[in-house]
C-alpha cells in the first residue's frame, strides 16, 4: 500500500524523527522551522514521547546532550541564530562522543538577518562552528522525500558512529509542500549503548559521560581517536549525486535547493548544445572530494560553476578538491534571493565560450 | 568494638582533589551516604558542574555525567525525562548555578522537574581563583572586586533559595550549612528530604549548602568556618524556604 | 571504649578535626609527612576517645573511621 502524502518540509522532519524511533525532542521557537515543534507537540504525545519547549537554544542543546547520554534517540531543530547558540552543546556532544540529530533550517544572516532561505551556514556546519577539533556529519537534502530519508538515516549514522549528524536545510525546504512516501518499515538500526547512563542497576562499575581530558597526552589520544573515527566516516559514508557527468563541458555544482534550479538549467543548456553536468554533494561533511577530482580530470571538462545561496563557502572545498585542474567559478545570491535560470544560463554560455 | 563511622560505599575509592579543609568534601560525603541509606545508588544519575567539582563524576559511585558550565539543570531535565524511574541530581557551585546557569535553574524549577539540585554557595568562584560570584557579600574582597563588593558598582548578592522558593514548581527549598556537627547533621537530613521529594514525584527540590573556600577567602580552614557563621549566615539565613509542611 | 583510625594518606592536615574534638585529643603530627606532603592528624590519647564521631563528620576527606 502506498503511503504517499502531501506534507510540509518541517512536518516531514518531525514525522521522520518519530518513525526513526526518536522519542525526545527539545526545541525553542524560531522561524522558519517552528512547525517542527508544533507537529512534535501532538505527535510526541501520541507515541508517549517528550516534546519539551526549552527556555533557550542553549538549554535545548544541553537537554539533547543529557538525553543522548541517557541512551535516547534525540533531536533538536532550529534556524541559524539558534544554531549559533547551540554550538556550546554541539562541541560537548562531540567531546563526549554522543549520538544526536540537529536540524538547521537555514535563514539568511549574519546577525538576526532575514527569515528567507539561505546557505550561509555552510562554514559553521562543516568546519566546526563550536570550539575544538571535531566534525559533524552534515547532510543536505534537496527534496522533501530526501529530507525524510536523510532524517531517518541521520539517526542511524549518529548511533553507528556516536557522533552528531546535522541536517542542513533551508527556509524553502522547510516551508514547501511536496509528496512524500513513508516506507512502512523504516531501516532503523538498533545499536547497543552499554556506555549510556541508566543507573547502575547491578553494574559493578558506574558509567560516566564527560568531555574533560585534563592531561596533555590523554587529550591528544582522545583527539587522535576522534580523527580515526572521522577517517572511517569519510571512507564509508560519502554520498554524492552526479548527473550527466560522463562527458560534460561545464560542471555545475550545488547542494540542497539550488541543485533543483541547476537541473532545469541543464535542459536549457542542452537545447543550445552545451553539455552540462551536475555534482550535488549530499554529505557536505564528509565532502565528496574524490568525485570532483575524478571529474575534473576528464578532458571534456572546461570549467566548474559552483552555485550557492551565500557569498562563496562550499566553493572553497570544491577548489581544494579540483586542486587547480580546471577553473572553478562561483555564482552566489543572498538575502533570500535565488539565482534565476536565465542568469545561470548566461554564466554557462560565457564559460563555454558561446557568447557571441 | 564495632565501626560506627566508615567511608561510604556511595563514593568511589578515588581521593578528593580539593584544597585542605574545603567543605565540598563534606557535602560529597553526605550526598553519597544518603544515596546508600536510601538504597538508590543503583538508580541515581548525577550531573557534575563546571567549577572545582567539575570531575566529581569520578567520586560518586552512581552513574554520572559532566555538564557544560551552568547547564546541569537542562542536562538533568533531559535525563529524568528519558528515565523517569531513576533519581537525578545536579551538583552546582554559585558561579555555575547563579551566574551563567541562572536561566537553566530557574526554568527547571519552574517546570517542576523531578530532580534534586545541591547548590554549593561559597560566595566566590573557586576554580578560576576567587573572582566575585553572584553570591559574593557586600564589602567582600575578591580578585575581581579588589575594593570589596560595592552595591553601586558590582550590585547586590543573589539569595538563590529565596528566589527559587517563589516558583510553584519548586516544592522543597532549604538552606543549610556544613560548619559544625549539628549543622552537618541537618544538612544531611535536608539532602535526604530532597531525594524523598523526588522519589515521591512531587516536583523540584533544591538544597543550598553554605560552604567554605579557604584558598580563595585567604583564611585557614577553621577560620573559614567562623567567617561563614559570622558573615554568610547574615546574608543567607538558614532555614526552609519552601515546603515547611512537607511530610516525606 | 572507643577508637578512631586515621587513613593518614588521605589526610590534608586541614585541622578541622583538631578544632572540633570535644576531648581535645587530636593533633597534627608535626613529626611525620604523608606522601602528599601534609602533616596528618592523629589521636594522642586514645583512652579518652568517646567515639562521638564529631571528628569524622567534619573531615572533608573521609580520613577517619570510628569504632565504639
Ligand atoms: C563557558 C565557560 N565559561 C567560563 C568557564 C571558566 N570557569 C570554570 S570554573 C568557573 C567558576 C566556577 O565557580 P563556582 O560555580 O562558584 O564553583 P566553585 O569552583 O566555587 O566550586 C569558571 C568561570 C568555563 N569552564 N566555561
Ligand atoms: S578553590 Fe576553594 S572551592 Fe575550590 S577546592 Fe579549593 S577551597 Fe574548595
Ligand atoms: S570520636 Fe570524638 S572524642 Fe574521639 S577523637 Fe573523634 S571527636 Fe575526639
Ligand atoms: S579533618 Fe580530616 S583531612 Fe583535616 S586534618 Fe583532620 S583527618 Fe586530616
Amino acid at each position: 500500500m502506498s503511503n504517499r502524502v502531501l506534507m510540509k518540509g518541517n512536518e516531514v522532519i518531525a514525522e521522520a524523527a518519530v518513525r526513526a524511533g526518536c522519542r525526545h525532542y527539545f526545541g525553542y521557537p524560531i522561524t522558519p522551522q517552528t512547525e517542527v515543534m508544533h507537529y512534535m507537540a501532538t505527535r510526541m504525545a501520541e507515541v508517549n514521547g517528550t516534546m519539551l519547549q526549552a527556555e533557550s537554544e542553549v538549554a535545548a542543546i544541553n537537554m539533547v546532550y543529557g538525553a543522548a547520554a541517557a541512551g535516547a534517540r534525540v533531536m533538536t531543530t532550529s534556524s541559524s541564530p539558534g544554531i549559533s547558540l547551540k554550538q556550546e552543546g554541539i562541541s560537548y556532544i562531540a567531546g563526549a562522543e554522543l549520538p544526536a540529530v540537529v536540524v538547521n533550517v537555514v535563514r539568511s544572516g549574519p546577525g538576526l538577518g532575514g527569515i528567507l532561505p539561505a546557505q550561509g551556514d555552510y562554514f559553521q556546519a562543516t568546519k566546526g562552528g563550536g570550539h575544538g577539533d571535531y566534525r559533524n556529519i552534515v547532510l543536505a537534502p534537496a527534496s522533501i522525500q530526501e529530507l525524510y530519508e536523510l532524517t531517518v538515516e541521520a539517526f542511524n549514522l549518529s548511533d553507528r558512529y556516536r557522533m552528531l549528524t546535522m541536517i542542513l536545510g533551508d527556509g524553502a525546504l522547510g516551508q514547501m509542500m511536496e509528496p512524500v512516501e513513508f516506507r512502512d518499515v523504516e531501516p532503523i538500526e538498533n545499536v547497543a549503548k552499554p556506555w549510556a547512563l541508566t543507573g547502575r542497576k547491578g553494574r559493578s562499575e558506574h558509567n560516566t559521560v564527560t568531555s574533560i581530558y585534563i592531561e596533555a597526552d590523554v587529550m591528544e589520544a582522545f583527539n587522535n581517536k576522534l580523527q580515526a573515527k572521522y577517517a572511517k566516516v569519510t571512507e564509508n559514508e560519502i554520498r554524492v549525486e552526479c548527473v550527466d557527468c560522463e562527458e560534460p563541458e561545464i560542471i555545475l555544482t550545488a547542494f540542497g535547493l539550488v541543485s533543483r534550479i541547476c537541473r532545469n538549467v541543464m535542459q536549457l543548456a542542452a537545447k543550445e548544445g552545451i553539455k552540462v553536468g551536475l555534482i550535488r554533494p549530499i554529505t557536505l561533511w564528509p565532502f565528496p572530494s574524490q568525485t570532483y577530482a575524478e571529474i575534473a580530470a576528464k578532458p571534456s571538462v572546461k570549467a566548474f560553476l559552483d552555485l550557492e545561496l551565500n557569498c562563496g563557502q562550499m566553493v572553497e572545498d570544491v577548489r581544494l578538491a579540483v586542486n587547480g585542474a580546471k577553473p572553478v567559478h562561483f555564482h552566489g545570491r543572498t538575502g533570500g534571493n535565488l539565482p534565476t535560470q536565465h542568469e545561470i544560463l548566461e554564466h554557462i554560455r560565457t564559460l563555454a565560450g558561446r557568447n557571441a | 568494638m564495632k565501626p560506627v563511622f566508615t567511608r561510604t560505599t556511595g563514593l568511589t575509592d578515588k581521593p578528593f582533589h580539593y584544597c585542605p579543609g574545603c567543605t565540598h568534601g563534606i557535602i560529597h560525603r553526605l550526598i553519597a551516604e544518603v544515596m546508600v541509606e536510601m538504597n538508590i545508588l543503583d538508580t541515581t544519575i548525577g550531573v557534575s558542574p563546571v567549577g572545582c567539582t567539575y570531575n566529581n563524576y569520578e567520586y560518586f559511585a552512581c552513574d554520572m555525567i559532566q555538564a557544560a558550565h551552568g547547564r546541569a539543570p537542562a542536562v538533568g531535565t533531559a535525563i529524568k525525562r528519558v528515565h523517569p524511574e531513576n533519581m537525578v541530581f545536579t551538583y552546582q557551585g554559585d558561579g555555575d548555578l547563579a551566574a551563567i546557569g541562572a536561566a537553566e535553574i530557574v526554568h527547571a524549577a519552574a517546570r517542576g522537574e523531578k530532580i534534586s539540585t545541591f547548590f554549593v554557595n561559597n560566595a566566590v568562584y573557586g576554580m578560576t581563583s576567587g573572582q566575585m560570584a553572584p553570591t559574593t557579600l557586600i564589602g567582600q574582597v575578591t580578585t575581581t572586586s579588589p575594593f570589596g563588593r560595592r552595591p553601586e558598582f558590582e550590585g547586590y548578592p543573589i539569595n538563590v533559595s529565596e528566589m527559587i522558593a517563589t516558583l510553584r514548581g519548586a516544592v522543597y527549598v532549604e538552606r543549610v550549612a556544613v560548619n559544625d556537627f549539628s549543622h552537618i547533621t541537618k544538612a544531611k537530613k535536608a539532602i535526604k528530604k530532597a531525594f524523598r521529594v523526588q522519589q515521591e514525584g512531587l516536583g523540584f527540590s533544591m538544597v543550598e549548602i553554605l560552604s567554605t573556600c579557604p584558598t580563595n577567602w585567604g583564611k585557614d580552614p577553621v577560620a573559614s568556618l567562623r567567617w561563614m557563621e559570622d558573615a554568610m549566615f547574615k546574608q543567607y539565613p538558614l532555614g526552609i524556604y519552601r515546603g515547611q509542611d512537607l511530610e516525606v | 571504649m572507643a577508637r578512631t583510625e586515621f587513613n593518614i594518606e588521605l589526610c590534608k592536615g586541614c585541622g578541622l578535626c583538631v578544632s572540633v574534638c570535644p576531648q581535645k585529643i587530636i593533633a597534627l603530627r608535626k613529626d611525620i609527612l604523608n606522601s602528599k606532603g601534609f602533616h596528618p592528624s592523629g589521636v594522642e590519647d586514645m583512652d579518652r576517645c568517646t567515639g562521638c564521631t564529631i571528628c569524622a563528620t567534619i573531615c572533608p576527606d573521609c580520613v577517619i573511621t570510628v569504632y565504639r
